[in-house]
């Protein structure tokens, strides 16, 4: 079914009921995947999904939803009405209504979509691949987590003021997840993922090369020291720091008093006047961009740190509302609507500050410890007391030497870390979840076995 | 006979389909595949969120959907869809049919129908009718964050109830054919308490499976007093000294570092992968003598219990480790076909969207003889963890928990509470290393995320002490 018919059934089924306000997010998708295990194809996957979730208002302007698979013309009748019931238990505390942005103009023609490569094409290309990987260093003896999937999907939104808009896209991912093992050693495992607009667009090559040398760069591992060390964040642990923690920017977390940061904190300084912060969903690199978020509201760059300040909240139109500012396009669509960033830009401000610019991953020659990878976010991280400790994948380097560390935490306090910052590096790196250069800190606990 | 003489074209819950399910597995096998199986659910499901002293949240849904998956050899294609006429269901079929690329119209088995009905769903048609509506949901969840007031430094108070009634229909060119209504509901509160600059954080949650009523009988009361407690005791806590030392599990929730630093690594799923260190290890001493871990899908009521798992096998009693030795696997269908391991009724998915996997269920270590004052007794400078936080395990198998509730054991006893405790650790090494176990064996719930989904699962143990762990601090 297509979105405009969704609309006209919605629309139709309402005019029924007497239901005079609502609206509706709806995502329709085909996905495919495969999974191969030591040349052999394992479990090829596809499937159709739709999913309906609609908001109606009573008379007493109280919101209720219900989310549905079921799209026919009885199930979004019901579904109508459920909304409806549940309406009756509406917050009668914090008002919702359509974002006053959804009819604002977006610009869906920079959406990028493919056509589906077919799951042959997929699976052969993932063959290859495992085959590469397992041949490029005689340690990798296995690929045990491995995928190459290409999805294909519809987003839209729509509400009885007149709204609609929808967007087409899709995306392909390649992991490679490669188990290294050597006699008399521990076996070490690492990987690489990689996105793009199709399979095609996706660098298999890097993929399979990054994969097989993290993979064999750990097999060289020791216990590390228990100690506090000096700290340098790879741009995707540091991101992933950043987004565990931007409830320390988001409104909708200091409403709900689980913020470290309070409305007032605009203009708090949070770090070194050397980092600037922003949400910007509609980057070129952002392979996942949508155009607008669940309430219809467009999506944009909006600046969340300028010069260790904090600038901006990300809202929803409820927050917006009761922050007396505009929503900034990051609200889902539910009962109670959340809130959340697309896609953080990490940047080093252009002006000079009091950075140590001798600290560079790539020359330093003193002792320090280089974290790539950050695990366990949901265990590790209490983002309303604004700790951390987390399991992660990195280097000590001491005396010249790279030594893979076999298992250690890190912790501390987030607003600690963002004080510490000693120097950012200048040149940024793309991530799947947004773009950071390293980043380093001083002066962070590492809970090693030694 | 179940088979209706009415052909209908779409699949009806609650009615006989038969005679479509049939010809549609005969399809399949006619094509080649060498197993095709059918996963049909209907779900209905609801949450509800109480802030302070207001419900903020009413969440219900609904949806139906089919997951077909065939084999053929030790490969296994898999289609879901939310089109359940019998064209939708043939189009996902052959869909599955062509992923594999099947050219060997021989199967290795032949489909001679479906077997009688096994229906699972007689005494529970009557549990949507029976659960609370939203109003008595409502009100109980009001009236306990309500209870969470007892003590002014609690800034931030939640109540959560989720709802979670899926009924399925299982058919497989076996024979098996089987129907099922599954109820699971949840329950929970959590805090924020606040003092200056200290800050802590207190939850706990509560869960049944089948049971209606069970939410009525929820002590909402000493829920709350325990979140309190937890809180408070905590608030004022120091960081913990990082270091090696012995520990102290707490019985209940503590039982979850031994379902994924080990349970997981006993599923088919990871020997298929090569990632357990355990895979020819069966018959080996793995643990320590005083271990004996267990996991069944049976225990009445259980977050973890089933009366069918997702591939239509009755769930059975698996001890897994015998007194130190390991002696059995936790598998489904494809583990069986791939390792070999007979299948243990622990097929399971969060929805018609996953291929069923080897899951646990309920899982926990079994009791031993001492008490929790036997286990702090014994020690004169450890770590007491009373309550556990998430964690995660590593593709090697190192394990990394936080705990949420620590006390410093000095001298046999009890001290001061701490917090920013991790334990880090590697089954196989932390295995031998539990040496004591105790005689209070609880039972908790939890949602286990994995290959197929997220699934209800119990967690347990009795009080336990490993003799020597990492322990990540600051």
């Amino acid at each position: 079914m297509n979105s405009r018919k969704i609309t006209t059934q919605i629309s139709k089924a309402a005019d029924s009921l007497n239901l005079k306000k609502w609206d509706y997010g709806a995502s329709l998708s085909n996905d495919y995947s495969v999974q191969v295990d030591k040349g052999e194809a394992k479990q090829l996957k596809a499937s159709q999904k739709q999913i309906l979730t609609l908001r109606v208002w009573n008379e007493s302007n109280l919101v209720g939803i219900t989310t549905t698979s079921d799209l026919s013309e009885s199930g979004i009748k019901k579904a109508l009405n459920q909304a409806n019931i549940a309406s009756d238990f509406g917050n009668k505390n914090e008002s919702t209504e359509f974002s006053p942005l959804s009819k604002d103009p977006i610009n869906v023609k920079d959406v990028k979509k493919r056509y589906p490569a077919g799951i042959k094409k997929l699976l052969t290309l993932l063959r290859e691949a495992e085959v590469k990987l397992l041949d490029s260093h005689e340690s990798i003896k296995s690929v045990p987590y491995n995928g190459l999937s290409e999805s294909f999907y519809e987003r839209v939104y729509a509400n009885s003021d007149g709204a609609f808009r929808s967007y087409s896209k899709s995306q392909a991912a390649l992991y490679l997840y490669a188990r290294a093992e050597e006699k008399e050693k521990k076996p070490r495992s690492s990987g690489s993922v990689k996105l793009g607009y199709g399979v095609d667009d996706i660098d298999i090559e890097s993929c399979i090369k990054d994969a097989s040398n993290k993979t064999v760069s750990h097999l060289n591992y020791s216990s590390i020291k228990t100690n506090k060390y000096l700290i340098c964040f790879s741009p995707d642990s540091f991101l992933t720091i950043i987004n565990a923690f931007s409830s320390m920017f988001n409104a909708r977390s200091i409403l709900d008093g689980v913020s470290l940061s309070n409305k007032n904190s605009i203009g708090e300084q949070l770090s070194t006047e050397a980092l600037n912060i922003y949400d910007d969903g509609l980057h070129e690199k952002n392979i996942s961009s949508s155009p607008f978020d669940g309430e219809g509201t467009p999506t944009k760059r909006l600046c969340i740190i300028n010069k260790g300040k904090i600038e901006n909240f990300i809202h929803s139109e409820s927050t917006a509302r009761i922050f007396k500012t505009i929503p900034t396009g990051h609200a889902g669509l539910g009962s109670k609507v959340s809130v959340s960033p697309d896609w953080i830009v990490v940047e080093k401000s252009k002006e000079n500050y009091d950075l140590k610019t001798s600290l560079d991953h790539s020359t330093y020659e003193g002792e320090f410890v280089y974290i790539e990878e950050l695990n366990a976010i949901h265990a590790g991280v209490r983002a309303s007391q604004g700790s951390f400790s987390l399991p992660f994948d990195g280097w000590l380097y001491k005396n010249g030497e790279k030594i893979s560390i076999e298992s250690a935490t890190v912790a501390g306090d987030i607003k600690y870390l963002l004080k510490n910052i000693v120097n950012i590096e200048s040149n940024e790196e793309v991530t799947t979840s947004g773009i950071s250069p390293h980043i380093w800190v001083d002066e962070l606990s590492i809970t090693g076995d030694a | 006979m179940l088979s209706s003489k009415i052909k209908s074209n779409k699949i009806e819950f609650g009615s006989c389909n038969k005679d479509l399910l049939e010809e549609i597995i005969f399809y399949g096998m006619g094509l080649g595949a060498d197993f095709v199986e059918i996963f049909l659910e209907n779900n209905d499901n609801a949450g509800v969120l109480a802030e302070e002293d207001h419900i903020t949240s009413v969440s219900p849904s609904f949806g139906r959907g089919a997951g077909i998956r065939i084999f053929k050899d030790k490969r296994d294609g898999f289609v879901s869809t939310n089109e359940l006429s019998k064209h939708g269901l043939m189009r996902a079929l052959s869909q599955a049919i062509e992923m594999l690329d099947i050219t060997d119209k021989n199967n290795r088995e032949v489909f001679n129908g479906l077997n009688e009905h096994k229906d699972y769903t007689l005494s529970k048609k009557t549990w949507i009718d029976e659960v609370p509506s939203i109003h008595e949901i409502s009100e109980k969840l009001l009236v306990s964050t309500n209870s969470l007031k007892k003590n002014n430094k609690i800034i931030t108070r939640k109540g959560s109830y989720s709802r979670n009634l899926q009924e399925v229909i299982i058919a497989s060119s076996d024979g098996t054919y089987a129907s099922d209504i599954r109820l699971h509901q949840t329950v929970g509160l959590n805090v924020i308490a606040s003092d200056a600059q200290y800050r802590s954080n207190g939850s706990r949650r509560f869960g049944s499976s089948g049971m209606p009523n069970e939410f009525r009988y929820w002590d909402h009361e000493k829920a709350a007093n325990d979140v309190i407690e937890s809180s408070m005791n905590m608030l004022y806590a120091d960081y913990v000294e990082a270091g090696q030392m012995p520990v102290v599990l707490a019985n209940k929730f503590g039982g979850v570092i031994f379902h994924e630093a080990c349970g997981h690594l006993l599923e088919t799923t990871q020997i298929e992968r090569g990632t357990t260190p355990f895979h020819n290890k069966l018959n080996e001493k793995i643990a320590h003598e005083s271990v004996t871990a267990i996991d069944e899908g049976i225990s009445e009521g259980s977050f973890g219990s089933l009366s069918v798992d997702d591939e239509g096998m009755e769930p059975e009693k698996s001890v897994l480790i015998k007194e130190g030795i390991l002696k059995k696997f936790i598998s489904d269908r494809a583990g069986e076909l791939r390792t070999g391991h007979k299948r243990t009724g622990s097929g399971r998915r969060q929805n018609y969207s996953f291929a069923a996997a080897s899951r646990m269920r309920n899982t926990y270590i079994a009791k031993g003889e001492y008490s929790k004052e036997d286990l702090i007794n014994s020690i004169s400078d450890g770590l007491y963890c009373k309550s556990m936080g998430g964690g995660s395990v590593g593709a090697t198998g190192q394990f990394n928990f936080a705990v949420e509730e620590g006390y410093l054991i000095k001298n046999g006893k009890l001290t001061s509470p701490v917090k920013g405790a991790t334990l880090i650790g590697e089954a196989k090494e932390v295995m031998p290393k539990i040496s004591m176990c105790g005689n209070d064996l609880e039972l908790a719930p939890g949602f286990c995320g994995s290959i197929s989904g997220s699934v209800n699962v119990t967690v347990g143990q009795p009080h336990i002490k490993v003799d020597s762990i990492t322990v990540g601090g600051r």
